[in-house]
């Protein structure tokens, strides 16, 4: 099946600790079972403590492509945090680019220590709105806590991804991608918070 | 993850570059296997460790890079074949050993050996970028560099080849984004059979009578070389006439591939892809430039192939061949090769335009976003042992008011620097060196030196290089203070064990070596504290600052996220009296104290706090001056 765009640049951003890095293996694991060239660059090492961290995964019927998204080549981006969507709307951002935003937001240590002030939660809508061509912002986090399981806000939105129908993703089979890749005892939980992702987003 | 044994032959899964690395060198049959953790190459040890076997494979942390390179060199000597990885500062620290190891070779036994370098162009997690294909030409010996995840499989089993032919150790390199990119590799078969290791007492492996040796060895490089020209990893794709070619190594070639794509000079530009760096097999280079008239030269921070590539062009009596690349300011000499970066010196080569963003959409990021795109610095996590101790050394000096000098060095406490740190640590560099820097500066006071002098170190860094250090400050009588931040893990590279934790990389128990028992052999004093005991903390701090000679003050708390892995449970719940709480007149906890889990209510104006990210540490009720927070034992 052809992508558009080919090669389809997915960023998955987010905050050290908030699962990003699982949620991109996931993508790119679907996507190379689906047939096609799959390639993911992260960085972590530090990042993770307390940073913003971000996973460029490239996905092509084409070839394999470097990990390195280019400047402005963003085909879509979920974020974990809003903060992190402007941050890489910036840098990744074109007319043609998607957006998948998790409304919570995460203060910096910058914020706590009054040297910067965190955006409002409108501003920022706003300014992802205005960035992209169609933006989707939801609240994972809260459907996470609902779940008392404030760890699965990544396959939350996992579920968000798949309503958006921006890939060719097929529902069961990601269900069970998700249950294949965490232990027994929290698959059923990981599979409500896909379903309640899925709900969030094709009910928006 | 599934342990990388387990794949089948014939499958394909997806492996971190890392865990490519380690699954080449297992499709090969290594043996044993040594390293110290260190960003980007810390996740190959691990993987291999995983599939540890008695009498098959050996895999460990070794107390440092130099212990473990002599560890692998050693077995590769006894007839097995072994490898040890390592970030680029770790091979700085490995060099006076492997400079040798060059002369000598790995004796007759048919052992083999791979120093794995992985650099970190761009410093993504590194205090420099320092690019270590020169040490290979420094130290005289072989080097390859792979330019994909599934070459990177392949490529072990090529410089392992290539080691037991010519029993030379072989340096392979990886770099940021091929060790931390993931990529569906496709496995391969493995071996069943381990040799049997022992020496041979017939020979002398010694560098002496250096200048025969060196002979010796630059006639093996050139053996190695001649071996490199048939490399099958070093390819050209391209026209036979080309206008330009472009000659690329590791992460070059998928840039260089994905610009000339772009910019749709496929049929015009040649790419000229090499795996081995060092030497370069000037023959196979020499075949593919010899009909153009340009080359652009594609590698990561140093121009190194940059300058190969010229020399031997000279040395070919093509000197009039246009070289491009660093040099010429068409790559910047510093930080890594992106396909931006490709892309830009190609178009102004041939006077195209790079592709760029939509003008109006450029206008929208420039006014509606980046505005709003505040920094997020790294901070200590809630719960972290160093925030408090950090908070305490900074309480302490204040207190003692003599202007009080930190030295520091690599680790989590390296976070003290940053932005969001408490900017407590003034000097600070490799490993270990917060040890020596203060040995200096506490020998000064003839010079009228009068500040206290305080050297922090995590508990890691203390076997792994501040001993020699601390017995160099006993010996020559430094007045210093050395606080040890022993939270029992390599926390910033991923909490792997060391001599002090009681357990190896196989997650084996080990003797577990006392910091406390060291230090007082070395015959420092030494006094152990609890960092959430803040003000016990820094009254000690204190009174040490005070002492003459050098004193060791351990501080002593489990890292909070070990502690939580293992527990799975908060020790406290934490109340913020609202009444009590002076909000943004005090905000000290907050501002100052800069605990991930306090902010200031913008609504209430008082201090709140986030439970998803509290750790129930408890520090934040000692250091709040109005008693507003209190704090609940978690049952």
């Amino acid at each position: 099946m052809p992508l558009t765009p080919d090669p389809y640049n997915l960023i998955i951003s987010g905050i050290g600790g908030q699962g990003n890095i699982l949620l991109s293996r996931l993508v790119g694991r679907l996507m190379f079972r689906a047939g096609y060239q799959v390639s993911i660059g992260e960085t972590f090492g530090a990042a993770q403590r307390g940073g913003g961290v971000f996973s460029g995964v490239r996905i092509s019927s084409k070839r394999l492509y470097g990990p390195i998204v280019p400047q402005g080549a963003g085909s879509m981006i979920i974020s974990l945090e809003p903060l992190e969507a402007l941050r890489m709307i910036s840098q990744y951002g074109n007319p043609g680019v998607k957006a998948l935003v998790n409304s919570e937001g995460i203060h910096p240590v910058a914020v706590l220590s009054q040297k910067a002030s965190y955006p409002g939660d409108e501003a920022m809508s706003e300014a992802i709105n205005k960035a992209s061509e169609k933006a989707w912002l939801f609240n994972a986090t809260r459907i996470a806590l609902e779940l008392n399981a404030p760890i699965a806000v990544n396959i939350v939105m996992l579920g968000g991804l798949v309503a958006t129908g921006s890939l060719p993703l097929d529902e069961k089979e990601v269900a069970d991608e998700v249950k294949a890749s965490v232990p027994p005892h929290l698959a059923e939980l990981n599979l409500t918070a896909y379903r309640r992702g899925l709900e969030a987003v094709a009910g928006a | 993850m599934a342990a990388i044994d387990k794949y089948e032959p014939g499958t394909s899964h997806f492996l971190l570059g890392n865990e490519a690395i380690a699954r080449g060198a297992l499709e090969r049959g290594v043996n044993f296997v040594t390293g110290y953790p260190g960003t980007p190459s810390s996740e190959i040890v691990p993987a291999l460790a995983q599939c540890a076997q008695k009498g098959k494979l050996h895999a460990e942390w070794s107390t440092n890079e130099l212990a473990a390179v002599e560890g692998a060199a050693a077995a590769a000597t006894a007839g097995l074949l072994s490898l040890s990885a390592m970030k680029n500062a770790g091979l700085s620290l490995a060099l006076d050993f492997i400079t040798h190891l060059s002369y000598t070779g790995l004796g007759p036994k048919g052992g083999a050996c791979l120093m794995v370098v992985c650099d970190d162009p761009h410093g993504h997690s590194s205090g420099d970028e320092t690019d270590s294909r020169w040490l290979a030409r420094f130290a005289t010996a072989p080097m390859v560099e792979p330019m994909t995840g599934q070459q990177a499989v392949e490529l072990v089993k090529y410089a392992f080849d290539i080691s037991q032919k010519h029993s030379a150790f072989v340096f392979y390199r990886g770099y940021t984004r091929l060790s931390h990119a993931s990529n569906p590799i496709t496995m391969g078969e493995l071996p069943q059979d381990a040799p049997q290791a022992s020496s041979d007492n017939s020979v002398s492996l010694n560098p002496y009578l250096s200048i025969d040796k060196h002979q010796d060895l630059l006639a093996k490089m050139e053996a190695i070389r001649a071996e490199f020209e048939q490399c099958p990893f070093n390819i050209y794709q391209g026209p036979d006439q080309p206008e330009l070619v472009v000659v690329a190594s590791g992460a070059g070639h998928l840039a260089a591939a994905e610009a000339l794509e772009t910019l749709g000079l496929e049929d015009r530009v040649g790419l000229l892809s090499l795996a081995t760096i060092w030497p370069l097999p000037i023959d196979f280079v020499m075949e593919h430039l010899k009909n153009t008239s340009q080359v652009l030269v594609l590698e990561e921070v140093e121009p190194f192939m940059e300058a190969v590539v010229k020399e031997t062009l000279v040395d070919n009596g093509q000197g009039e061949v246009a070289v491009f690349g660093k040099n010429s300011g068409h790559i910047p000499m510093a930080g890594e090769m992106t396909p931006d970066r490709a892309m830009s010196a190609l178009a102004r080569i041939f006077g195209l335009e790079a592709p760029a963003r939509d003008q109006a959409y450029e206008q929208i990021i420039r006014q509606e976003v980046e505005p709003l795109v505040i920094s997020r610095g790294l901070s200590w996590c809630a719960g972290c042992p160093h925030r408090a101790s950090f908070w305490a050394l900074g309480k302490a000096i204040k207190a003692d008011g003599r202007d009080a000098y930190v030295t520091g060095e690599i680790g989590c406490s390296t976070l003290d620097v940053f932005p969001e740190g408490k900017e407590q640590i003034k000097l600070l560099h490799s490993m270990g060196s917060g040890t020596g820097t203060a040995t200096g500066l506490g020998q000064l006071k003839p010079f009228g030196y009068e500040q206290p002098v305080v050297a922090v170190c995590g508990d890691s860094s203390f076997f792994h290089s501040s001993i020699p250090r601390l017995i160099n400050a006993v010996y020559n009588q430094a007045d210093m203070l050395q606080i040890i931040l022993d939270n029992s893990a390599t926390a910033m590279t991923g909490f792997q064990p060391h001599p002090g934790t009681g357990n190896t990389a196989e997650n084996a128990p080990a003797p577990a070596l006392d910091v406390a028992q060291v230090c007082n052999s070395i015959g420092c004093e030494v006094t152990i504290a609890d960092p959430f005991d803040v003000r016990g903390t820094t009254k000690v701090m204190r009174e040490l600052m005070g002492k003459q000679g050098v004193q060791v003050l351990i501080l002593r708390r489990t890292c909070e996220l070990v502690r939580m892995k293992a527990e799975k449970s908060h020790p406290y719940r934490i109340t913020i009296d609202q009444e009590k709480c002076k909000g943004t007149e005090c905000a000290v906890c907050s501002r100052d104290f800069r605990c991930p889990a306090l902010y200031l209510d913008p609504v209430t104006g008082k201090t709140a706090f986030k439970e998803q990210i509290c750790s129930g540490c408890g520090v934040c009720v000692e250091i709040c001056p109005f008693k507003a927070i209190s704090k609940q034992e978690n049952n």
